[in-house]
C-alpha cells in the first residue's frame, strides 16, 4: 500500500460528502446519467481547492510568435489562476453512490427473496484429465505419474533419479462448471409515448431510471433490463430508442402490460427472478374500459409474479392525470403496488423515496 | 530521528549498471562546468510513486491531509489518459534526491540528469533559498509525526479543519524576509506611562487672570489630543506593518497548544517553498540551459538525437498566447551570455543606436559564462526580468501583449511595444503571486479586531475568496477582521466577524 491512499481515501471521503450534500441537486438536474460505466459514475465537482487571497481576473497576457496587431492570439492566458474554476471529474462506484442514495433517503435494502435465485455458471479450472494443451500441463502431478510408473516397472535408480514423462503420464488441468446461486432482478420500464409526454416528461423518467437503477443493482448479484414503449401498441426498444423516441397517437396502456407479461413469461421465470415493472405516462388512457383491462392483467398476471408493480406519474401540460386515480381505486393499500406523481424536477428524489421506499 | 518509509531513500538502493555509469559521467561532467551543488541521490520510481510524491511536493512523507489525494487522483488520472507525464522532480534539500521515471528511456534519464544537476546548483547557490532548510527531509517527516500525534488526541475532522484554515491564509507571509523576525518591543510599563503622562496636561506658569491667555483652552485640548494619539500608536500593534500575517497569528491570536503547532508547521512548509514560486522562469531556465549545453555538446549518441529533439522541444515549447517558464528562461539566460560575451553593456552599448552597428557590435570581451554565474546567485524572477529583458530581446522573441476582445471573443494581439510587453510581463508575475497583505492593526478601533491592508497595484483582488479567506482568519483570530482594499478603483473596507461577510465604502486614508 503506498502512503498515500490514506490520503486519496480521505479526499474520497470528502466527495462522498459533498455528492450527499447535493444529492439532491444531482437528482433533480440529471447530471450524472451518460456518466455511468459498468462499475464507476463519474462525477462533476466544482473544484475543492483551498481558497486563498488572490488576484481576480487578468483580462491581458503575454504571448509569443508571429502575427500582426488584432490578430488572434490562441487561447490567450488563462483567466486568473484558473484553479477553483474548473471542474474536477471524480469516480465513485455505482455501490458507492447507491449506498449515498441509500442512507440520504433512509431507503430499507431490499429483502431478498430466498426462493428466487438463478443459477449462474462459472467455469473454475479444478479438475484433472489426461489430454490436453500443453501450456496447462499440471507439471507436480505429472512427475508424480511418472515417478509412480518408473517404481513400478523397476526402472528407478535412487542414485541416478532421472524420471523421464512419457505420454502417458501426462496430466493436465481443466475446468469444472460450477453452479453458483445468485440474486437476480430484473427492471421492465414501461414509458407512454404517447403526443403528451414531452421532452421534460421524458427527462424526469431518465433521471427515475437512472436512480432506480442504481438501487436496485446495489441490491442483486445480477440485473437485467428491458425497455417496452407504447402508445396505442407496444413494443420492445433498447435502451436509447426508450428515452428518444416520440410519437403521436392514442394510449393504450394495457398493450405495454401485456407485453410485459409476455416478456416475463418467456424469459424470467419467478421461481428464479425478482421481477421490478416500472411505468410511467402522464396518466391519459384511451378508455376507461382500457383501465378496466390494465387492472385485471395486473390483479391476474402481473402481481402474482411481481416483487412490486410500480406506477409513476409524470404531470404534463397535457395529460388528464387519471389513471393514477384508478389505480389507487383498484388497489388502494396493497403494498405489492406503488403510486408516485411526480409533478415537477424537484420532486424526482421524493418519488424515488416513495417507489423504493418498500423495501420490496 | 525523522520515520522515513523504507521503500525510499533506501541505503544502497542502486541504480541499475548503465544508469550509474552514465550518472557518475554526468556529475564529472556538471562539475566541469562550473556547476556547484550538493550530492544528489537518484531514485527510480514506477509512474505511481513518482505521482505520489509529486502530490507530497517531491517528499515522502508528509502529514496526513486529503488534498494530496486529489492532487494524486488528478496525476494518476493525467498520466493514465496520456495528457502529462512527470519526467523529473527534484528537492532541494542536502544531500538532493531527485526522482526518475523507470520506464523512460535512457536518453530521458540522461536529460533528467542533467537538468537535475542545474536545479540543484540553482538550490544551493541562489540567495533566496539560502533561508531555507536543507534539512527538510527530516522536517517533514518531523511535521508528519506531530500532526498524526494530534490527530490522535484531537481526531481527524478537528485537526484537517484547522489545517484547511491554516493552508487558506499561508500565502500571507513575507517571503522577502524569512529570516527577519520583528518582535513588539514596547513594554506594558511604558504604556503605564504614557497613560499617567497623558491625564497631567503641561501648563505654563501663569496668574490667573492671564491664565486663559497663556495657557488658552484650544492649546490645552491640542495637548491632550497629542497625548492620546502618542498612547495609542503605542497601543497599537504591530508597530510597523507587519508582512508575515502567518508569524503575527502566531504570536497574538488566541491558539490552543496545538492550534499553535499546526499553524508554525504550515508557516514552516510555507516559507520553504516560497523561493520556488519566486524563481521559477529562472530556475527551470537555468536547469534548461544546462541540460541543453551538456546533452548537445557532451553526452547524447548519434542513436539518441531525434529522441533527445523531440523530447527538448516539448518542453520548451510555446501554446499560442502562454508563456512557457522554460522556454523565457532558458533564452534570457542565453541572451545575457551573447551580450556579456560580446560586451554589449556599458555606457558605450547604450549609446549605440544604428541597429546595423548594434548587431555588429562585439567586443571580445568573453564574460558571459561568468555574468550568468553571477545573475543566478542574487536574482528572482522579478529583478531577473527587469534587469535584463530588453528591447532587442524582446524583438528577436517576437513578444507581443495580448487582449480578450469580447467582440471577436477571442484572445488578440494588443501590442508589440517593448514597454507594454515588459510592463503586463511584470505584472503578471506580480499577479502570479499573492496580494501584497500586511497587518496594519492588531487592536483595531481598541476592541481587539484584526484589520489589515492591502498594499494595492492597481488589481482587484478576487472577492469571493477573500470573503472565504476573511472568514478564515476571523475564525483563527475569534474577532472580527478587515481587509483595506479597492474594488475597481475604489477603496472598500472588507469584513468578517467569523458569521457574515460585508463590503463598505471608506474614506480613502490621508
Amino acid at each position: 500500500m503506498l502512503e498515500i491512499d490514506r490520503d486519496l481515501g480521505r479526499f474520497r471521503d470528502i466527495v462522498k460528502g459533498r455528492v450527499r450534500k447535493d444529492l439532491r441537486r444531482y437528482m433533480s438536474s440529471g447530471e450524472l446519467i451518460g456518466r455511468q460505466g459498468k462499475e464507476l459514475v463519474s462525477i462533476p465537482l466544482p473544484q475543492i481547492g483551498i481558497p486563498r487571497l488572490r488576484y481576480g481576473k487578468n483580462d491581458q497576457g503575454v504571448g509569443q510568435g508571429e502575427g500582426e496587431e488584432g490578430d488572434g492570439a490562441g487561447q490567450g492566458p488563462q483567466a486568473g489562476d484558473s484553479a477553483g474554476e474548473h471542474m474536477l471529474e471524480v469516480e465513485l462506484s455505482v455501490d458507492e453512490l447507491a449506498e449515498i442514495l441509500g442512507e440520504e433517503l433512509e431507503l430499507p435494502l431490499i429483502e431478498p427473496k430466498g426462493e428466487r435465485e438463478s443459477q449462474s455458471e462459472r467455469a473454475r479450472y479444478k479438475g484433472i484429465t489426461q489430454t490436453g494443451p500443453e501450456s496447462l500441463r499440471h507439471f507436480k502431478r505429472t512427475y508424480k505419474q511418472a515417478l509412480k510408473r518408473t517404481i513400478a516397472s523397476g526402472g528407478f535408480d535412487p542414485r541416478r533419479p532421472v524420471i523421464v514423462p512419457i505420454k502417458e503420464d501426462k496430466r493436465y488441468r481443466t475446468y469444472v462448471i460450477e453452479k453458483e446461486p445468485r440474486s437476480a432482478a430484473v427492471l421492465i420500464y414501461m414509458m407512454d409515448v404517447s403526443g403528451s409526454m414531452g421532452k421534460e416528461q421524458k427527462e424526469i423518467v431518465r433521471s427515475e431510471a437512472f436512480w432506480i437503477d442504481t438501487w436496485i443493482r446495489h441490491n442483486y448479484d445480477d440485473v437485467a433490463t428491458r425497455f417496452i414503449i407504447h402508445d396505442a401498441t407496444a413494443r420492445e426498444v433498447d435502451r436509447d430508442t426508450f428515452f428518444r423516441t416520440r410519437e403521436s397517437g392514442g394510449t393504450l396502456i394495457s398493450s405495454a402490460y401485456k407485453l410485459a407479461m409476455e416478456i416475463i413469461d418467456k424469459d424470467y421465470p419467478a421461481s428464479e427472478w425478482n421481477i421490478y415493472p416500472f411505468h410511467f405516462s402522464d396518466g391519459d388512457n384511451w378508455s376507461q374500459s382500457d383501465t378496466r383491462a390494465c387492472v385485471e392483467l395486473l390483479q391476474s398476471r402481473m402481481i402474482p409474479v411481481a416483487n412490486q408493480f410500480s406506477y409513476a406519474q409524470v404531470d404534463s401540460q397535457y395529460g388528464s392525470g387519471q389513471f393514477i386515480k384508478d389505480l389507487h381505486e383498484a388497489f388502494g393499500d396493497q403494498d405489492v403496488v406503488t403510486l408516485s406523481r411526480i409533478p415537477n424536477r424537484d420532486a424526482i428524489m421524493e418519488s424515488i423515496k416513495e417507489l423504493l421506499g418498500k423495501g420490496r | 530521528m525523522a520515520f522515513i518509509p523504507s521503500r525510499f531513500l533506501r541505503e544502497g538502493r542502486q541504480l541499475p549498471a548503465e544508469l550509474e555509469e552514465a550518472r557518475v559521467a554526468i556529475t564529472e561532467l556538471a562539475r566541469s562546468y562550473g556547476l556547484d551543488f550538493f550530492d544528489t541521490i537518484f531514485e527510480m520510481c514506477t509512474y505511481e510513486e513518482i505521482n505520489m510524491l509529486a502530490s507530497y511536493g517531491g517528499f515522502p512523507v508528509r502529514y496526513p491531509h486529503w488534498r494530496w489525494g486529489m492532487e494524486y487522483l488528478q496525476m494518476q488520472k493525467g498520466y493514465e489518459y496520456g495528457l502529462s507525464k512527470i519526467y523529473e522532480m527534484v528537492i532541494n534539500t542536502d544531500p538532493s534526491y531527485a526522482y526518475l521515471m523507470d520506464n523512460n528511456l535512457m536518453v530521458d534519464q540522461k536529460l533528467v540528469m542533467a537538468h537535475v544537476y542545474g536545479h540543484v546548483d540553482f538550490f544551493r547557490n541562489n540567495l533566496w533559498f539560502a533561508h531555507t532548510n536543507r534539512r527538510m527531509l527530516d522536517e517533514m517527516a518531523n511535521h508528519a509525526a506531530k500532526i498524526r500525534r494530534i490527530i490522535d488526541r484531537r481526531g481527524q475532522n478537528e485537526v484537517e479543519q484547522f489545517i484547511d484554515l491554516c493552508l487558506s491564509v499561508d500565502n500571507l507571509i513575507d517571503p522577502y524576509a524569512p529570516h527577519i523576525k520583528r518582535k513588539r518591543t514596547v513594554s506594558e510599563e511604558e504604556i503605564e506611562r504614557a497613560e499617567l503622562r497623558r491625564d497631567e496636561v503641561q501648563r505654563m506658569p501663569a496668574k490667573p487672570y492671564m491664565d486663559k491667555f497663556i495657557n488658552p483652552p484650544e492649546f490645552l485640548d491640542e495637548q491632550r489630543k497629542r497625548k492620546q494619539a502618542e498612547l495609542e500608536q503605542l497601543r497599537s500593534f504591530p508597530e510597523e506593518p507587519e508582512r508575515d500575517v502567518l508569524g503575527f497569528l502566531l504570536d497574538h491570536a488566541p491558539l490552543e497548544r496545538w492550534q499553535q503547532d499546526v499553524l508554525s508547521i504550515i508557516r514552516e512548509e510555507a516559507y520553504y517553498f516560497a523561493p520556488q514560486g519566486q524563481t521559477k522562469i529562472m530556475n527551470e531556465g537555468w536547469a534548461t540551459y544546462w541540460h541543453t549545453k551538456m546533452m548537445t555538446q557532451d553526452i547524447l549518441t548519434d542513436a539518441e538525437v531525434i529522441d533527445y529533439a523531440d523530447h527538448h522541444s516539448g518542453t520548451v515549447a510555446m501554446k499560442p498566447g502562454q508563456l512557457n517558464p522554460y522556454k523565457l528562461g532558458v533564452e534570457l539566460w542565453r541572451h545575457i551570455e551573447e551580450r556579456w560575451d560580446k560586451g554589449r553593456f556599458g555606457k558605450a552599448w547604450t549609446e549605440l543606436e544604428d541597429p546595423r552597428d548594434r548587431r555588429a557590435w562585439d567586443t571580445g570581451a568573453g564574460l558571459g559564462r561568468e555574468k550568468i554565474f553571477e545573475v543566478r546567485r542574487t536574482h528572482n524572477d522579478i529583478t531577473f526580468l527587469d534587469t535584463f529583458l530588453t528591447a532587442d530581446f524582446c524583438r528577436d522573441q517576437g513578444f507581443f501583449t495580448t487582449k480578450y476582445d469580447p467582440k471577436a471573443r477571442q484572445w488578440v494581439i494588443d501590442s508589440r511595444e517593448f514597454a507594454d510587453v515588459k510592463q503586463q510581463l511584470l505584472q503578471m508575475l506580480v499577479s502570479r503571486g499573492t496580494p501584497r497583505v500586511y497587518v496594519d492593526d492588531g487592536n483595531h478601533a481598541n476592541r481587539g479586531e484584526l484589520r489589515l491592508e492591502h498594499a494595492y497595484e492597481g488589481l482587484d483582488v478576487k472577492l469571493e475568496w477573500a470573503s472565504t479567506v476573511l472568514g478564515n482568519l476571523a475564525g483563527l483570530w475569534k474577532r472580527p477582521v478587515h481587509l483595506d482594499t479597492y474594488l475597481e478603483g475604489k477603496p472598500v473596507l472588507l469584513s468578517h466577524d467569523g458569521s457574515e461577510f460585508r463590503k463598505h465604502h471608506r474614506k480613502e486614508a490621508s
